[in-house]
């Protein structure tokens, strides 16, 4: 299933004037893709991510996820879409401090009603998979940011999403690390057959998406 | 409840100082409840056991009545309007005075004395002219057995009976006949008539004319429960310590208000996160409210269990009541009050917005 956004516009008052986040966006991502979208601060990266999610709604334009359009839905509607066809990768620090690396997969599994002992095997399968192997009682305290952000990726995987958000997954990593965890991103986008959007300012590891578009004033090139 | 778990055992310390003080304050509701019905036991026990629907009041000769034990009279006239009082099934006369009396062994004792007819049905066995019947605690504390004599101002008077506890005024009582009670009770003016006793006991049934008995007879009428405030001083001791268990409820629930919104506000971040992954706002308001409800039954159990403990304890020296009402009622009612300070608190949740869960802004 792919990702389609269409003619996205997103604006907001700001004082007496109108900003443009986001201006006529069109883009569309493939399942087992991985598209970059680059560019520097408050060039709408970001606000693109946000609406992709449902997290915001546009004010033109229409998001599709598979054949949903989701800009119609309400909140309740979008937080089920976000819990079992979207996943979100976060920037380092957005773990549950209180919950250990296989707890952080196993509280999704329980918000969608399952019995979180149930998923337990297929959350520490999951981390050995994003090579956490050993460290699934860890909490994120005690996770370097590399292990945070692969903790991180495991937890937007539990439920098989259509969709990949990723926000800066670099952001706070060396280019060692930060290559590593673009590289695990395009495993899995492979391995899952999801449709990946990662935005990232950061230009080192373009090589290994798949396509990249480039966004600034909240209209995208490339 | 699967965050809430965790974030208890994440953050012990600062669970523990919040269940320390439901705890606390727990322990000295429970304390409290239990002094408060135990001194309410003490001071109108007798009057509240009484086998009666009302009592009635009189005034000193041509003075309105009011509900006091202390200035209440009452004559054989009024008693002769009650008894014929349509729906009146029984009325029988209570004397009722508080003195000191003498024991074998030199010691003096403040006793209530609680004069009423032999074949009244609140007349303990052996009730009798020139006879006391005396509190078993009474006994206890003076070493007093049957057949030692009381001196009082009637003279000296044998111990015909020992019966179980009744308490007036914080003083054990005594039981006697009218007319024993009239030689033993200080002198006071009724005016013309002569008084019969203090009060009346009255079994009325529910349609009973008591109104207009009360016209009739100049007196008034109040069921058993609203007579306990003619007791002096019952009032005013109860409602400060009513007061008192009032302000800790509300003072417990502002506190666990207050921690539960400094952690939510602490935990927004988090919450923010859970919310863009896709949990419901229902979903982490339910795991909020069982987190405060693990704590509240934690501490509320524990101060409770302590409070049980100690008052078990306490009540060999003071008056304390071991009851359900004293011990689980205040628990449960710390546990309801909490909630609803929680309740206040966790609503935070449903404004926190998902959004603020992207960027670096955390």
């Amino acid at each position: 299933m792919s990702l389609r956004l269409h003619g996205i516009g997103l604006t907001y008052p700001d004082g007496e004037r109108t900003v443009h986040a986001l201006d006529e966006v069109s883009l569309r991502v493939d399942p087992g893709e991985l598209l970059a979208v680059t560019g520097p601060s408050g060039s709408g990266k970001s606000s693109l991510l946000a609406v992709a999610a449902g997290l915001v709604r546009p004010t033109a334009g229409s998001v599709h996820v598979g054949e949903t359009d989701i800009t119609g839905l309400n909140g309740a509607a979008l937080s089920r879409l976000r819990l079992n066809r979207i996943g979100i990768v976060f920037q380092q620090h957005n773990l549950v401090a209180s919950l250990t690396a296989v707890e952080q997969l196993q509280v999704t599994e329980h918000m969608r009603g399952r019995s979180a002992r149930k998923a337990r095997d297929k959350a520490v399968q999951l981390l050995a998979t994003v090579g956490l192997s050993g460290k699934q009682h860890r909490r994120p305290s005690r996770l370097s940011g590399g292990e945070r952000q692969r903790v991180n990726i495991a937890r937007a995987l539990t439920a098989r999403p259509e969709v990949l958000l990723v926000d800066e997954p670099t952001a706070a990593l060396d280019q060692e690390r930060g290559a590593r965890i673009v590289e695990l991103l395009r495993d899995v986008t492979r391995q899952y057959g999801v449709a990946t959007v990662l935005v990232t300012h950061d230009t080192q590891h373009l090589a290994q998406t798949d396509r990249t578009v480039a966004i600034h004033d909240g209209k995208l090139s490339g | 409840m699967f965050v809430a778990i965790r974030d208890i055992r994440f953050a012990k310390g600062r669970f523990a100082l919040m269940g320390s003080v439901v705890a606390l304050i727990t322990l000295l509701i429970v304390l409290l409840s239990g002094l408060t019905s135990g001194l309410a036991d003490r001071s109108v026990s007798a009057v509240r056991n009484l086998p009666a629907t009302h009592l009635v009041f009189g005034g000193a000769g041509d003075e309105q009545p009011e509900k006091s034990f202390a200035d209440s009279t009452v004559t054989p006239r009024q008693r002769a309007v009650w008894e014929n009082t349509a729906g009146v099934r029984r009325v029988s006369p209570l004397g009722i005075t508080t003195t000191r009396v003498g024991t074998p062994n030199g010691s003096e004792a403040s006793a209530t004395v609680f004069g009423l007819p032999p074949d009244a049905p609140s007349a303990p066995t052996g009730t009798s002219d020139s006879a006391v019947v005396i509190s078993r605690s009474l006994a206890e504390e003076q070493r007093l057995h049957t057949g030692d004599r009381l001196s009082t101002t009637a003279g000296e008077l044998p111990v015909s009976a020992i019966t179980s506890d009744e308490f007036y005024s914080h003083t054990p009582v005594i039981w006697t006949t009218l007319d024993t009670w009239r030689e033993l009770r200080t002198a006071r003016s009724a005016g013309a008539e002569t008084p019969l006793a203090t009060v009346l006991s009255v079994e009325a049934e529910p349609d009973a004319r008591l109104s207009e008995a009360d016209s009739a007879a100049n007196t008034l009428s109040a069921t058993v429960g609203d007579s306990l405030e003619a007791v002096g001083s019952f009032s005013s001791e109860n409602g400060s310590l009513l007061t008192m268990r009032l302000l800790l409820y509300a003072i417990s629930a502002l506190v666990i208000g207050a921690f539960l919104t400094v952690w939510t506000i602490q935990r927004s971040g988090d919450v923010a996160v859970l919310k863009a992954l896709g949990g419901s706002t229902g979903y982490l308001l339910r795991d909020a409210l069982a987190q405060s409800l693990i704590v509240l039954l934690a501490g509320a159990g524990l101060g409770g269990a302590a409070g049980v403990a100690l008052g078990s304890a306490a009540g060999e020296v003071v008056p304390f009541e071991l009851t359900a009402r004293t011990t689980l009622v205040p628990v449960l009612v710390m546990i309801a009050l909490g909630m609803v300070g929680a309740a206040l608190a966790v609503r935070r949740i449903t404004s926190v917005e998902p959004l603020t869960a992207l960027g670096a802004g955390r």
